[in-house]
């Protein structure tokens, strides 16, 4: 549905995106990460045919949003940043008016809006100005505009910034829910949402693409992932790390807190090793010592190491 | 336009006068508008005292003056309330084209003039109570006012699409309308053709020819020219170009 080839724009002398491309097809949820800065709203604005790219093309539901974008814009609802309204609005009368620019007039208009007040929790405030509503409401009324002509094809820009985390977690199933049917990207830069809800995710830093892959893929390349964490009491740490590292399979130990009674450390398999094969010799070793083994789980690697290990923070550079 | 484009630029003109109407804004520029045209009518222009049934000298003479303050009063939300809200984010991203937009704004605003004029209608029924006006001067004389204020509004539809602040755009606007009223006005333009050579005054005839004014001038008098007329309406359409091109480059 969405197809971006080397998307590059340049804002005076800054390269705010640089050959960036992706593709998103029907029933895909794209998690779009990257630190502040990195691009991820640039690439959006200009996927939604608010900025034009310096180079590169965009096509959205197999038209070229560059060429025709009134025909593309059909396809597309989307969030902006900081979900922007008409303060002198209703909600309803708001939504109403989208409605109405998106094509929707008289009985499809009325079912349109009823529809969207009612998956966005809005119908208590439906009649209440738009300046007087608390930020979680006014999000949730822009959300509804982006989806009130149901496209196919959704553009939220972190879509839970400000919400609390009821809210949070109610917006991410909504996001899971509609990515069955739709191609939806969204930006974040918390790292548990794009677990909860994205079928794929990119990390941007720089303007550029620097990871590609489903949330375990990317889990993968976290410097710690398949290590296993291992506590033990019952000795001192020392013995238990020297112990530890002579069972085969056990490339290294590293000690995370070693004492007189006990030893919490990461143990890190061979590359051809079985993490479980390892854990399990671990454990047969603790019987044997007659060691009280606390906890042996092996770690999943988390999404906000390998963030860390690949994009680099505004304040290092 | 296609009966799905009419309807988009319906919704947002619609839109956009019930903004003006919901707005306080609104009805005190329509006071304001209404006192000062009957206030300088009847004190500065003499209107009763002139014992003579038109109204170019005593009315018209004095609305480039109102509209250059009033215009862009109603016109500078048109694209900086916009800005400032974000909500352009949204609405040069729904199907619509930027023109339709800009189209569609600038006709909300057009709009209010017109209520604006025609409620200065009262001054009329007392010119036909008190005599016998001729109609043609009457009637060129509202078309070169509503005019007038539509070049004003369409040079404010333009600056407001560079800034996001209104104080802003309505400083710039008044300035841009009052120089562009100023370098038309008779007794200006003879004075500064005085002190000029000879050759001089070729230039000077010529720039205050680009001027608001000086077409506004012999339309209020009653002697309605294609040429007036045809002027404004390219004032018009090229402040609107100014817009768009205004809109896109706070994309770029």
């Amino acid at each position: 549905m969405i197809q971006v080839q080397d998307l590059k724009k340049i804002f005076g002398t800054k390269v705010a995106v640089d050959g960036v491309s992706f593709k998103v097809e029907k029933g895909e949820v794209l998690g779009f990460l990257g630190p502040n800065g990195a691009g991820k709203s640039t690439t959006m604005r200009m996927v939604t045919g608010y900025f034009e790219p310096t180079a590169g093309s965009i096509s959205v539901g197999g038209i070229d949003m560059l060429v025709e974008p009134e025909k593309a814009k059909k396809f597309l609802g989307y969030l902006p940043e900081n979900a922007p309204l008409y303060s002198d609005m209703t909600v309803a009368s708001f939504l109403g008016f989208c409605a109405e620019i998106r094509g929707l007039t008289g009985a499809a208009r009325t079912k349109a809006l009823d529809r969207v007040l009612d998956l966005c929790f809005l119908d208590s405030v439906r009649n209440q100005s738009v300046d007087t509503l608390s930020k979680g409401y006014r999000h949730r009324t822009c959300f509804a505009q982006s989806i009130i002509h149901d496209p196919e094809v959704l553009i939220l820009d972190e879509p839970t910034d400000g919400l609390d985390p009821n809210q949070k977690h109610e917006v991410r199933s909504m996001i899971k829910r509609m990515g069955e049917n739709k191609a939806i990207i969204f930006s974040t830069h918390i790292l548990e949402e794009v677990e909860a809800a994205c079928s794929r995710a990119i990390i941007i830093d720089r303007g550029r693409v620097v990871a590609d892959g489903t949330p375990a893929q990317l889990k993968e390349r976290s410097p710690n992932a398949g290590s296993l964490r291992v506590v033990i009491r019952g000795a001192s740490g020392g013995s238990i790390k020297e112990e530890i590292s002579k069972t085969s399979g056990v490339q290294r130990v590293e000690a995370i807190e070693s004492t007189e009674t006990g030893l919490v450390a990461r143990v890190l398999p061979g590359k051809t090793q079985q993490a479980g094969d390892v854990a399990a010799a671990i454990a047969g070793l603790a019987v044997a010592k007659n060691w009280k083994l606390q906890d042996l789980h092996q770690e999943e690697g988390r999404l906000d190491e390998i963030f860390r290990s690949i994009t680099r923070s505004d304040t290092v550079a | 336009m296609n009966q799905n484009d009419i309807q988009k630029v319906w919704a947002l003109y619609k839109r956009e006068f019930l903004s003006y109407v919901n707005s306080p804004v609104l009805y005190v520029i329509l006071v304001i508008f209404l006192l000062a045209t009957m206030g300088f009518a009847f004190l500065f222009g003499r209107f009763l005292d002139s014992n003579n049934a038109s109204l170019g000298q005593a009315f018209f003479f004095w609305h480039p003056w109102i509209y250059v303050v009033l215009a862009p009063a109603v016109g500078m939300r048109l694209w900086s309330e916009e800005h400032r809200l974000g909500t352009i984010e949204l609405l040069l991203t729904m199907p619509i084209s930027p023109w339709h937009a800009i189209l569609a704004k600038f006709k909300a605003a057009a709009t209010v003039w017109f209520i604006a004029l025609a409620l200065t209608m009262p001054i009329v029924f007392t010119v036909f109570y008190l005599g016998e006006p001729d109609r043609g001067p009457i009637i060129t004389g509202y078309v070169a006012s509503y005019f007038y204020a539509l070049g004003c509004l369409a040079v404010t539809s333009a600056v407001s699409a560079f800034t996001r602040s209104q104080v802003v755009c309505f400083i710039v606007s008044v300035a841009v309308c009052l120089t562009l009223t100023l370098i038309g006005y008779p007794g200006i333009v003879d004075f500064v053709v005085n002190g000029l050579p000879g050759w001089g005054e070729a230039v000077v005839r010529f720039i205050s020819y680009l001027s608001f004014m000086d077409h506004f001038y012999e339309m209020s008098k009653g002697i309605f020219v294609v040429r007036d007329v045809l002027y404004f309406i390219s004032v018009i359409v090229v402040a609107l170009l100014v817009t768009a091109s205004g809109l896109r480059s706070k994309r770029a």
